[in-house]
């Protein structure tokens, strides 16, 4: 069911590729998301960053349709994925691309059959031509030599690209990245980075980058949010960010381990706690 | 007392919520079963781990089973002086009970701990989301095949127990206490009918059916941690043991 004619998805930007209005979302009463605006525009790189436990991967969940919002709308391509039945939610994820944190390769294939898979599950493409799209996608990650190692013989960087190979496999028209550069060294990094700028020009697809790296991204990202308690603190380029005044901004552009986020978590009187009854903490 | 009577309460809410769950799960199940055997390659694969990577230890476990069979039976009949009825005794306890309860068993513990813990894995590494991010059902892709490569495995593996563990009976009643061969075949023979190799037949694929289905369902419920992974695989253990025994006393009774 289209939803261009609800007054809420008229509003929504036409260059927008998805488009998240008034989002609420919360997870066993405590709320995520108290009314998040958010639009990912088409052919741009849009990073989504804020600090740790601010939803940012629940964010990506909302967009691909793994949950639903409790309040607001979540727009993908027009259309209302709140709305959606299993099997149109399964027809627009054959159009997205997503890269998870950890690759989440199928470890029972090869790097060439899991690239493969989605072309084998959705398309009845003769094998030859199977082989030929794989290992063109697989040169495109630098990879096309690693097709016939298993999963566990990848470093985390190339397991990475190869997870990447999967998810421009269907050619989709978004690809979606959840923190693509955790725990990678800087030469991997700088691979990734790399890739998600070409593959977004090159495919001209719309991409998503959700990440703590605010200055690795900022080098690639075309607009970028900033999330804090459920709601959108900071929007624009590189630039736009470094010139903000708001002190959530500062502390996380500037990495300072105190400020609107506190070093500590809530807890009673330090001086009280260590000198107070044996036994409480 | 009233903080008792609330466990109380609260255990058998759960107890049936969670029957209720398993219930729905194979519904689901057996609804997607026509798609399933489109993906024949799959099936014969879960085959083969469930079932062929189980042979060697249901075959070691069958023939100990049968040699202990075989000298407590002789030990037994031969105060009656009917020693010669062993192999007909060992031959319908190995077929309407102990194949299928210690197959079942034996397979519980080896192919339903692998495959929950297969399963609890692919959820906690994101295999499954990434799999329902590319449009394909995990439940048709991971879970069907290894439902049915289980239900299919079952039967022929209660088959090779009974059939080693005669073998084992065989071994120590005949080969090492002296049981008369022609007795212990002829009177076999003459005794076993093919409701007692049904009765084995049936019990095999309904545990079939109850071990893969818990193992299953555990792992695909699992949360997705390493905690989370081992506790489904004890569950998948402790559930199937319980849930076989208690079938057997079911169908047994149905089936007398």
């Amino acid at each position: 069911m289209s939803t261009e004619a609800t007054p809420v998805a008229a509003a929504a930007r036409s260059d927008d590729f998805a488009t998240l209005q008034g989002v609420e979302y919360a997870v066993n009463g405590k709320p995520i998301f108290r009314g998040l605006d958010i639009g990912i525009r088409r052919g741009e790189v849009t990073a989504i960053m804020g600090p740790s436990g601010t939803g940012k991967t629940t964010l990506l969940r909302l967009i691909t349709g793994q949950i639903r919002a409790d309040r607001g709308i979540v727009l993908v391509d027009g259309r209302d994925v709140g709305r959606m039945r299993r099997k149109e939610l399964y027809a627009l994820r054959r159009r997205m691309g997503m890269l998870f944190q950890n690759g989440a390769l199928l470890t029972d294939l090869d790097v060439f059959e899991n690239v493969a898979f989605p072309l084998r599950e959705h398309t009845d493409l003769p094998e030859r031509l199977i082989r030929n799209v794989v290992l063109t996608k697989l040169h495109a990650v630098g990879l096309r030599g690693a097709a016939t190692l298993m999963p566990q013989e990848l470093s985390g960087g190339m397991a990475r690209r190869v997870a990447l190979a999967r998810a421009i496999a269907m050619d989709p028209d978004i690809l979606i990245y959840d923190e693509p550069f955790a725990g990678l060294d800087p030469i991997s990094m700088g691979v990734v980075l790399r890739l998600i700028r070409q593959l977004n020009d090159a495919l001209g697809v719309s991409s998503v980058v959700v990440t703590h790296d605010v200055h690795e991204i900022s080098r690639i990202a075309d607009t970028s949010y900033i999330l804090s308690e459920g709601r959108v603190v900071a929007k624009g380029s590189a630039d736009e960010l470094e010139s903000n005044d708001s002190p959530i901004v500062r502390q996380f552009v500037g990495g300072r381990a105190d400020g609107p986020v506190p070093f500590h978590y809530p807890a009673p009187d330090y001086r009280e706690q260590l000198l107070g009854a044996e036994g409480s903490t | 007392m009233t903080d008792l009577a609330g466990e109380l309460l609260g255990s058998a809410r759960y107890f049936v919520e969670r029957v209720g769950a398993i219930a729905r799960f194979l519904v689901r199940l057996i609804a997607l079963i026509p798609a399933g055997l489109l993906r024949f390659r799959l099936i014969v694969a879960q085959v083969y781990n469930a079932g062929a990577l189980s042979l060697v230890i249901i075959m070691t476990s069958g023939l100990f089973v049968g040699m202990v069979l075989g000298l407590q039976g002789y030990d037994l009949l031969q105060r009656f002086g009917s020693e010669d009825s062993l192999g007909t005794g060992a031959a319908l306890a190995l077929l309407r009970e102990l194949g299928p309860v210690v197959t079942a068993l034996l397979f519980a513990g080896r192919a339903g701990t692998a495959l929950a813990s297969e399963i609890g894995l692919m959820r906690a590494t994101d295999q499954l989301t990434a799999m329902e991010m590319m449009a394909v059902d995990p439940m048709k892709y991971v879970v069907l095949p290894r439902f049915l490569g289980g239900v299919i495995s079952m039967p022929l593996l209660t088959a090779a127990f009974i059939a080693i563990g005669i073998f084992g009976v065989q071994l120590v009643g005949v080969q090492m206490l002296g049981v008369d061969q022609g007795s212990f075949w002829s009177q076999m023979r003459a005794a076993v009918e093919f409701d007692d190799v049904r009765e084995g037949l049936i019990k095999g694929v309904v545990f079939g059916i109850a071990c893969s289905l818990i193992a299953v369902f555990e792992g695909y419920h699992a949360e997705p941690t390493a905690e989370g992974v081992g506790r489904a695989t004890t569950r998948t253990v402790v559930v199937s043991a319980v849930l076989t025994l208690v079938l057997d006393y079911l169908l047994t009774a149905f089936m007398l």
